[in-house]
């Protein structure tokens, strides 16, 4: 993975609340076996017309948003199904960073294996990133703070040792098979119990 | 020791590593549930690694979510309808041969939902860790077990060390008082749960479901309630193991057997909480105040009592809150202030993790039994498992779904997300007894009203939404 330190980039607004799974990326996309070239469906359902022509209503076909590394949505944004093909869809779209109040539990978790950003902010914040689109937002992942184009700057919370792996691009997984004496050790200890008891 | 809950006491007696300021814990996982949607990407992690599975052991395969329900197709050599589905199907299989994990395929007897087929072999036992790429694995909470959903991230590093990094969640005690009324489903009352906390109020938390209710519950009941807990965001749901859990669990294939089963029950005993151990929420609910419910809008917390009425828009005071109220009834064809009953149907599905048992088909069958689907409705009956397809049929009540009109399956995830084909059209109105009725989830455009077994077998019959208890 990547490295990650600092997005600067306009953001892309869909002011909805409990954007779920389904919405990022409909079931039946989820046929595939691999993680790439999902950015296509990113929102399918409401991207496409149902003749498979873009929408020109939706946000995501509007010149503005081409290029935008940071979406913008209400509250509760990624409910619903565990599907990591929604963080693969919109990071291969080209989006690095979703900013709500509120984020899913899984979708945040499996956000932050993938190196994108789940950043939730307070209500305020949050309304005044949802009624400015296209606003410059510079995130530093380093040192966990959002500033607005407005000069306000704000600290956003995330696990300490996700950081530490999205800043050093590094692989949780790797972190976790360096504990493997740790784990044997554990099952051992299970084992030995068992046939005690 | 200060008295503890359920969830601390199964969590800390998996901590092979506690977690610090600056590290999360490392969870053991005693089962590991996989099937042919979430786990590819994760098979080619430990590819590009050249690692193994390394407790093939505690790993279990399931083909569910993109596997076809029509008999032909399961049975009788007709291909598969989606090329990707077919080809993901054959994956799993490729994958599970080669890395050595017990695989039920297509034509397996034991096959079905992965979330049903587990607790009716008896794997899921009370006191386990249990995840698997599907946020409804918090299913297996019913047993006692902590049990929740991951991605393929996350199966990869199960595959690869039967371990998760994890932050300790919050506890949430959900206290449920009174005896449901006749007509009135663990389904309502897990609905009318949701719609209390909300879709995202039990992010962080994992609940525990309490009370001389859920005392008084069947496995099956208990499973749907646990099934849900994701929909008011949390991602797993628990209920103590009592004499209900083991009488369900005794002489199951794979429930401990023989002394170990005596050993096994005065191990799990110990598991519920302690007197006086402190959560860090909690809600009451009265279960005898309770109706049938169901879902108006495009998430399960936007429900009402079946007799009730649609809420009326927010209004100019919330302009944000009325825009998503208005899209939701947008799509629905709905509006504010609309009485539910008598609205008119034109598909009910009846089956899935959440009400795919074969309770919910005895509920089924007791409003089916000598009546009829009402003409121009479709009513899809699928089975959570090859099992409970042949409880039903040995029961009768495939026949009396038959001789009512309805369609009657082979096993799987079917209709509640139509990956497999198993579609509602664009427009149409569907009352599911699946967990979702997220916009496009049983199909593009189609309109999902969540209901209970009860509800939506009555409907079906009515060709309208309909109060089961009318019926019964």
């Amino acid at each position: 993975m990547q490295p990650l330190e600092r997005i600067r980039s306009k953001t892309v607004v869909i002011d909805s609340s409990n954007i779920d799974t389904d919405q990022i990326i409909p079931a039946r996309f989820l046929t595939t076996t691999t993680k790439q070239g999902l950015g296509r469906q990113l929102f399918a359902d409401w991207r496409y017309l149902a003749d498979g022509t873009p929408n020109p209503e939706f946000i995501l076909n509007t010149p503005g948003a081409a290029g935008c590394q940071i979406l913008v949505a209400g509250r509760n944004f990624g409910c619903g199904s565990s599907r990591e093909h929604a963080p693969w869809a919109l990071l291969d779209y080209g989006l690095r960073a979703v900013i709500s109040t509120e984020i899913a539990d899984i979708f945040r978790s499996n956000s932050l294996k993938n190196g994108l950003l789940p950043i939730t902010v307070d209500e305020a914040t949050a309304r005044w990133l949802l009624d400015h689109p296209g606003a410059d937002v510079d995130i530093d992942l380093a040192s966990t703070r959002l500033t607005l184009p407005t000069g306000a700057s704000l600290s956003f919370p995330i696990e300490a040792f996700a950081r530490h792996c999205l800043l050093h691009g590094i692989d949780e997984l790797g972190y976790l098979r360096s504990k493997l004496p740790d784990i044997e050790r554990f099952e051992a200890a299970r084992d030995e119990r068992a046939r005690s008891a | 020791m200060s008295p503890r809950t359920l969830f601390d006491k199964v969590w800390t007696a998996h901590e092979v590593v506690k977690e610090t300021a600056d590290t999360p814990a490392v969870l053991y996982i005693d089962l590991h549930l996989i099937h042919e949607v979430t786990s590819p990407q994760a098979f080619s992690v430990l590819r590009s690694l050249a690692l193994p599975v390394r407790r093939p052991d505690r790993t279990l395969a399931t083909m569910d979510h993109s596997t076809p329900t029509r008999t032909e197709q399961v049975f009788g050599g007709v291909p598969i309808k989606v090329d990707a589905a077919a080809k993901q199907v054959a994956e799993l299989e490729r994958n599970a041969a080669e890395f050595g994990v017990e695989l039920f395929d297509m034509r397996d007897a034991r096959r079905g939902i992965v979330h049903v087929i587990s607790p009716e072999l008896g794997a899921t036992q009370p006191g386990m860790t249990i995840v698997c790429g599907d946020s409804h694995t918090s299913t297996h909470g019913a047993f006692g077990a902590l049990a929740f959903g991951i991605g393929s991230t996350e199966v990869s590093h199960v595959f690869a060390t039967q371990c998760l990094l994890q932050r300790k969640p919050k506890t949430f005690a959900i206290n449920v008082e009174g005896q449901l009324r006749p007509g009135v489903t663990a389904k309502d009352l897990i609905l009318a749960i949701i719609g209390k906390v909300g879709v995202s109020g039990g992010t962080g938390y994992v609940f525990e479901y309490r009370g001389s209710t859920i005392r008084g519950l069947s496995m099956d009941e208990r499973m749907t309630i646990c099934n849900m807990s994701i929909e008011a965001g949390a991602r797993a749901g628990m209920i103590a193991p009592d004499d209900t859990t083991f009488a369900y669990l005794k002489d199951r294939l794979r429930a401990p057997q023989g002394t170990a089963w005596d050993a096994a029950v005065e191990r799990w005993r110990t598991l519920a909480g302690d007197p006086g151990a402190t959560f860090d929420a909690s809600i009451d609910i009265d279960a005898a105040a309770l109706e049938p419910m169901i879902t108006y809008g495009t998430h399960p917390g936007m429900v009402v009592p079946i007799t009730g009425t649609i809420p009326q828009s927010p209004g100019a005071g919330q302009p944000s809150a009325t825009a998503v109220f208005d899209k939701a009834m947008a799509y629905m064809g709905f509006h504010g202030g609309d009485v539910m009953l008598g609205k008119p149907i034109d598909v009910v599905f009846i089956g899935s993790c959440t009400n795919g048992r074969l309770e919910d088909f005895r509920a089924a069958a007791t409003i089916l039994k000598g009546r009829k689907v009402a003409a121009g409705v479709k009513l899809l009956i699928v089975p959570g498992s090859q099992q409970v397809k042949r409880e039903a049929e040995a029961a009768g009540y495939a026949q009396i779904f038959k001789d009512a009109g309805a369609d009657w399956r082979e096993s799987g995830c079917s209709m509640c997300l139509g990956m497999n084909g198993d579609t509602v059209g664009a427009g149409e109105y569907s009352i599911s007894t699946s967990n979702r009725n997220f916009e496009g989830r049983q199909g593009v455009g189609a309109r999902t009203l969540l209901a209970s077994p009860l509800t939506a077998a009555a409907s079906a019959v009515q060709g309208k939404i309909t109060d089961p208890r009318t019926l019964v």
